[in-house]
């Protein structure tokens, strides 16, 4: 149960404020918000998602810069709070098509027309898009969605290429098209992140696969919708012991460690068939979520090499290959490597023809940042950076800068092989044929290699 | 006054600039209100829309109130969600004009549309005006058997906001009874999970007065109702489900059996995409299983991937609300998860509150087969970046060498950390090798070998300066320097601003002259000098008590001072196990987040509907080896205490002041008799203390002589056992101690729970009995009263 709900921009100022028990006092958003902006002094450590003060526990989350924030002085769960904001968040989006500080200021008579819905008194009634649908009445005052970011994992679709249809993550699935009639049309989308820590030796360390299938259905009439995954596909126990790094990856199954499904999604021949089926509801929402442990091969291999070149010089040698196929492209990748302290120079050498790459020497934090905006897959390629110490380094300098990070992001490639193999709709007319889009893609999370 | 162009206004409504705007739209309202000109509609949604922006930014316009009703006559929907809304938020400053409102929420009340019914319901019940509860009964009332449900689930929230206005009106109206009709027979599963909602926070706000309240409240734990319940659960809202679990929870089935059809018909809400709901099954599948030790590992093994998958899965917020969860059941069963140490490695990218919860599980799982991996990730972690980490990794390092797995190893890379010449790790190294020392005295040569070289100019904070002085006195004889560093600390005397560095440098240099006088000498008068002169009371404090024992006698002095020391075996917790059992019992909370029990940052009036009742969670309740140690520890405090209100007490009887001198006289000798080898584990205890409503509360008079025997609650303890009533808790220090106890009867399973507290002071004794058998109760009270009259006599 929560007392009020409010969404606060970057700069602390209240988007939209409900009071739904009068339990808080009215300036909880302030509090809220010094809080949040100064939780230690040195700004070192940001403010947790649930805090109390005197006696009032704030929760928060950050959905494009907004701060979604409910208030309560009754011990409840912290998760059903932070699910709630979340799906706050979500719905509103789904009914603005873009959620973001202009969307939502243009927009808020609708926002708290569905807030009233969502919360009554404090408890959650109603947060499916499909089901508000009939108590709403305002329409969404659509806003230029080409120069705004969007939210949700599925946002990453639109940097990427032009075969993925830009608009349809921002659409709003209330709004009718210019063209008077919806499109008929269903996207999945299998989003990956990858989480791995090379030693400085080269091994894995630990590595991870979070992965997710979202869908979004502008299906008219909810017809039920089958979902077929890979035939070999196995879940934690009865594939092997469950936590077993060293395991061979040999047999050629995707094995996950475990998974969990939305409300919707029916099991009952997904032992036998790895088949999901569902009726989707409206807007966006995740199929299934799932984790994997099972080894599996990174898209890319870094190496780095500090030598030391003199008192107050050392080079630095960094090397990025990528190991997937030359019909996959990844694009947006930033290499990070924290140098030492006493760095106060850094000039860059790349290899010759390289294009797209940006190089940097971030003073304030001491850190080398190098960017590029494609690689191909199976090509290497190198960044040579000659360092200058403004004291005697005393100590190894490869234990002072480093680990060095990445973050990437690859379409139609996934790492753990799981597959959607076929995205069957049941209805019965012939001709009926709406589009289907399965997209895939994989995100660094923590891609880390020591050194 | 003509309305300013659109144009001129700001855009953004963040900025607007106050009173004269106010007063702009007041009179545009007006002008659109009786207008019927086509289109008009339009225009004052444009108006409502400023209006509200305007209250969402926190300008007051409630003097448009009068406007906004005027203008609230209309069908458009929109238009009518926008006046509820505003009316809703000024009603309550506003009384007066809200019963301008009531005519038109009324009447809507009745419209066709279910839609309008259920809007106008709601905002009539949102005015949060105690004066017009009146008007409120009538709509309810046909609005909880209107025949739709959202009006229904409206008008059964309803009922509850009356409540909050007014709780004698709704109770009155016999509202919670037709919720309760409600809630068992209405086909909506929404319907049904708002009457439980507001049952239960009727009930509870209800069953410190009313009897018949609390018995209702304890009959939603009935089996009948969480059976049906459970039988429903697939039709509620994933939401309604966590409300219907949380229920659940709470439930003490009567047989096995129970438990696992329970658990069986929730196993696949472990695959729930939502967090919340993932948890509280979690909760119902521990709760349920704790007083069975194979079946809670169990419980562990099953939820330790879903939670895994939930941590990974969804925002940072989300997977922290989680991760704090996990902690928790690793601090509690680290075994359990000692193979899954790489899962708590901490990522660059994740934010420092996570970071803090992963390095305190990877200490609490490390053992003799994972350590040496741990600490190899937690001595990278030292050399991160982020500084705050780095601190915590060393500390975590240290932990983990505390707890004696591979010691050999850590030690190594502690001094390592001394060797890599970053301020804030030698620091935090410094404090942690010494309190390794005091733990494994036999590394002290490795260890001085290495803090020798450490300069004391380039340790700049409190404690680690404190730690290295400490190590300096206490190794004075084998660290060559020793009397020489801490002498010139010493001239430096005046540049410390730290308290606690002084007193530490007054003590090492006490031991040091113990053991190297000649050359130490000069120091200690030096030292001794400048405390004496000290502003800060303790170190002033401390140098004199040096400086009168020196004087006194110098072996004593080195007897007090630097006696051999036995090596720590185990430091203090900072967390009572009493407090995370507390914290336990609250799963799926806040409790678990804050790692804090309720009663710690929660007022009174908000708390659950169930909660515990938090006295209980004070007092050390455990199995009885961690109860007596408990008590040990205790013993010294209390028993000095104990002779304290004695000695007060004598001195109170020779001053002749009204205490019964004799004894009360003894009741007659009970009928029942009670099993003198019962048995009860404290899980049971509590659920049943939960569940049972307290059957007899009596005040005693303890006799003068049983409050002189009550030094300490474990005199009464054996006292009470003597007579086949046992102790299953026991607390708190002269004058007030508190006791759990509980009997069997001899022939059957029935068990009695007495909470008692005795005041020695007053010299009273107040109790509360819950009973399985209530009719027995009294009995029960007459043979407990004797026990305790007997208390204290020879």
């Amino acid at each position: 149960m929560i007392s009020q709900f409010f969404v606060l921009s970057q700069r602390g100022d209240n988007i939209v404020f409900r009071d739904y028990r009068g339990e808080v006092q009215k300036g909880s958003a302030e509090i809220f918000f010094r809080k949040v902006k100064f939780w230690k002094e040195d700004g070192q450590e940001e403010a947790p998602p649930v805090f109390n003060v005197d006696g009032v526990n704030y929760f928060h989350v950050k959905v494009v810069g907004l701060l979604f924030v409910a208030t309560t002085r009754v011990n409840v769960s912290p998760s059903l709070v932070l699910e709630l904001l979340q799906r706050i968040a979500h719905v509103i989006k789904d009914y603005l098509g873009i959620l973001n500080e202009d969307s939502l200021r243009k927009n808020f008579v609708l926002v708290y027309e569905l807030l009233d819905e969502v919360i009554d008194f404090g408890y959650v009634q109603i947060t499916s898009t499909e089901m508000l649908k009939s108590y709403v009445f305002n329409e969404p005052i659509v806003i230029d969605a080409a120069r705004l970011q969007s939210l949700g994992p599925a946002s990453i679709f639109m940097q990427g290429g032009k075969r993925m249809p830009g608009t349809a993550v921002t659409k709003s699935v209330v709004a009718t098209e210019p063209g008077g009639r919806m499109r008929e049309e269903i996207f999945v989308d299998i989003i990956e992140k990858i989480s791995i820590t090379f030693s400085s030796s080269g091994y894995i360390l630990t590595s991870e696969i979070d992965g997710t299938i979202q869908m979004k259905s502008y299906l008219s009439g909810n017809p039920e919708i089958r979902v077929a995954l890979n035939d070999d596909l196995g879940i934690g126990k009865d594939g092997r012991p469950t936590y077993d790094y060293r395991s061979s990856s040999g047999s050629g199954a995707v094995i996950l460690d475990d998974c969990n499904f939305h409300e919707s999604v029916r099991l009952d021949s997904f032992d036998s068939e790895k088949t999901l089926s569902l009726v989707p509801p409206d807007g966006e929402f995740t199929v299934m979520n799932y984790r994997m442990t099972q080894e599996f091969k990174p898209p890319f291999r870094i190496n780095t090499l500090i030598e030391e070149a003199g008192a107050l010089k050392a080079e630095v040698i960094i090397k990025v290959r990528a190991e997937f196929s030359s019909s996959i492209t990844a694009n947006t990748i930033m290499v990070l490597m924290p140098l030492p302290k006493y760095t106060s120079r850094a000039s860059f050498e790349l290899e010759p023809g390289a294009v797209g790459q940006t190089m940097d020497f971030k003073e304030a934090n001491k850190r080398l940042e190098w960017g590029l905006k494609k690689i191909v897959g199976g090509s290497e390629h190198t960044l040579r950076a000659k360092l200058t110490f403004s004291q005697e380094s005393h100590g190894n300098i490869t234990k002072e800068s480093g680990p060095v990070s990445m973050t990437f992001t690859i379409p139609m490639y996934n790492a753990s092989r799981l597959q959607v193999k076929y995205l069957q709709i049941a209805k019965k007319s012939g001709t009926y044929n709406p589009y289907r889009w399965v997209r895939y893609v994989t995100q660094a999370n923590s891609y880390v290699a020591r050194i | 006054m003509a309305p300013p162009a659109q144009s001129q206004r700001s855009p953004s409504p963040s900025q607007p600039s106050g009173k004269g705007e106010v007063s702009d739209l007041k009179s545009q309202l007006r002008q659109l209100a009786g207008s019927r000109a086509p289109g008009i509609d339009d225009s004052k949604r444009e108006l409502f829309k400023k209006v509200i922006s305007y209250m969402t930014v926190g300008i007051d316009v409630s003097s448009l109130f009068g406007e906004m009703v005027m203008c609230s006559a209309t069908s458009d929907i929109v238009l009518k969600k926008m006046c509820y809304l505003y009316v809703g938020n000024y009603a309550k400053v506003n009384p007066d004009l809200a019963l301008l409102t009531i005519n038109f929420l009324q009447r809507d009340c009745k419209d066709e549309d279910p839609m309008i019914r259920g809007l106008a319901l709601r905002s009539l019940c949102s005015l949060r005006v105690a004066n017009l509860v009146e008007y409120l009964v009538g709509p309810l009332g046909s609005g909880l058997k209107d025949n739709n449900n959202y009006v229904r689930t409206v008008a059964v929230m309803g009922v509850l906001k009356l409540y909050h206005i007014s709780a004698s009106t709704c109770v009155d109206a016999d509202f919670p009874a037709m919720l309760k009709h409600s809630m068992l027979n209405d086909s909506d599963a929404q319907v049904v999970a708002n009457c439980l909602s507001a049952l239960q926070e009727i009930w509870s706000s209800e069953a410190s007065s009313s009897e018949e309240a609390s018995r209702e409240r304890e009959a939603l734990l009935s089996k009948p109702v969480v059976y049906y319940f459970l039988n429903r659960i697939k039709e509620f809202s994933e939401w309604a489900q966590c409300l219907v679990l949380e229920l659940v929870g709470k439930y003490v089935p009567s047989e096995t059996s129970e438990i696992f059809d329970i658990m069986n018909l929730l196993e696949d809400r472990l695959q729930h995409a939502n967090g919340a709901v993932v948890l509280a099954t979690i909760k119902v599948f521990l709760q349920l299983t704790l007083s069975m030790t194979d079946v809670h590992q169990q419980v562990y093994e099953r939820i330790k991937a879903p939670l895994l998958t939930l941590v990974s899965s969804g925002s940072p917020e989300q997977s922290y609300a989680v991760l704090s969860h996990l902690h928790l059941l690793v601090m509690r069963a680290p075994f359990i998860f000692s193979s899954d140490y790489k899962h708590f490695y901490c990522q660059y990218n994740e934010p420092s509150y996570v970071k803090k919860l992963k390095l305190e599980m990877l200490t609490a799982v490390a053992n003799e087969s994972n350590t040496y991996e741990i600490v190899t990730e937690l001595c990278e972690y030292a050399a991160n970046v982020d500084i705050p980490i780095a601190r915590e990794s060393i500390r975590a390092v240290g932990k983990i060498a505390l707890q004696q797995y591979d010691v050999n190893a850590i030690v190594d890379r502690l001094l390592q950390f001394l060797e890599m010449e970053k301020d804030y790790v030698t620091a935090e190294a410094l404090v942690l090798v010494k309190d390794l020392l005091r733990k494994y005295p036999q590394w002290s040569q490795d260890c001085i070998a290495v803090v020798g070289n450490i300069s004391s100019k380039n340790i700049q904070e409190p404690k680690a300066k404190a730690a290295l002085i400490w190590m300096l006195g206490e190794y004075s004889q084998d660290m060559h320097d020793a009397p020489y560093i801490l002498e010139s600390l010493i001239e430096n005397w005046e540049d410390e601003y730290s308290a606690e560095v002084r007193l530490h440098l007054l003590t090492a240099v006490m031991k040091c002259f113990f053991k190297r006088p000649p050359e130490t000498q000069k120091a200690l008068g030096a030292a001794l000098a400048a405390g004496l002169a000290d502003f800060h009371q303790d170190v002033h404090d401390r140098a004199l008590f040096y400086y009168r024992l020196l004087q006194y006698n110098v072996s004593v002095a080195q007897r007090v001072v630097d006696p051999p020391k036995q090596a720590v075996s185990v430091f203090a917790d900072t967390q009572s196990s009493e407090i995370k059992d507390r914290i336990f019992d609250e799963f799926n909370s806040l409790s678990v987040v804050y790692q804090k029990p309720s009663y710690m940052f929660t007022d009174k009036e908000h708390r659950g509907p169930f909660e515990f009742s938090d006295e209980l969670g004070h007092l050390s309740i455990g199995a009885e080896s961690t109860a007596s140690s408990q008590m040990l520890s205790e013993l010294a405090i209390s028993s000095v205490t104990g002779h304290a209100s004695q000695s007060s007490l004598a001195i109170d009887d020779l001053l002749g002041l009204g205490l019964p001198v004799a004894p009360a006289p003894a009741p007659s000798p009970p009928l029942l008799k009670l099993n003198s080898k019962a048995v009860l584990d404290p899980g049971t205890f509590q659920q049943k203390w939960r569940q049972l409503p307290i059957s007899l509360s009596q005040e005693y008079s303890v006799s003068p002589r049983g409050v002189a025997a009550l030094t300490a609650p474990q005199a009464l303890l054996r006292h009470m056992q003597g007579h086949s009533i046992h102790c299953i808790a026991s607390g708190g220090q002269s004058p007030n101690y508190k006791f759990f106890f509980f009997a069997q009867k001899a022939e059957e399973s029935s068990t009695f729970l007495v909470e008692c507290i005795i005041n020695t002071s007053s010299a009273k004794a107040q109790i509360k009995i819950k009973a399985d058998d209530q009719s027995a109760s009294e009995a029960f009270s007459t043979l407990f009263q004797s026990a305790l009259s007997e208390f204290g006599l020879p």
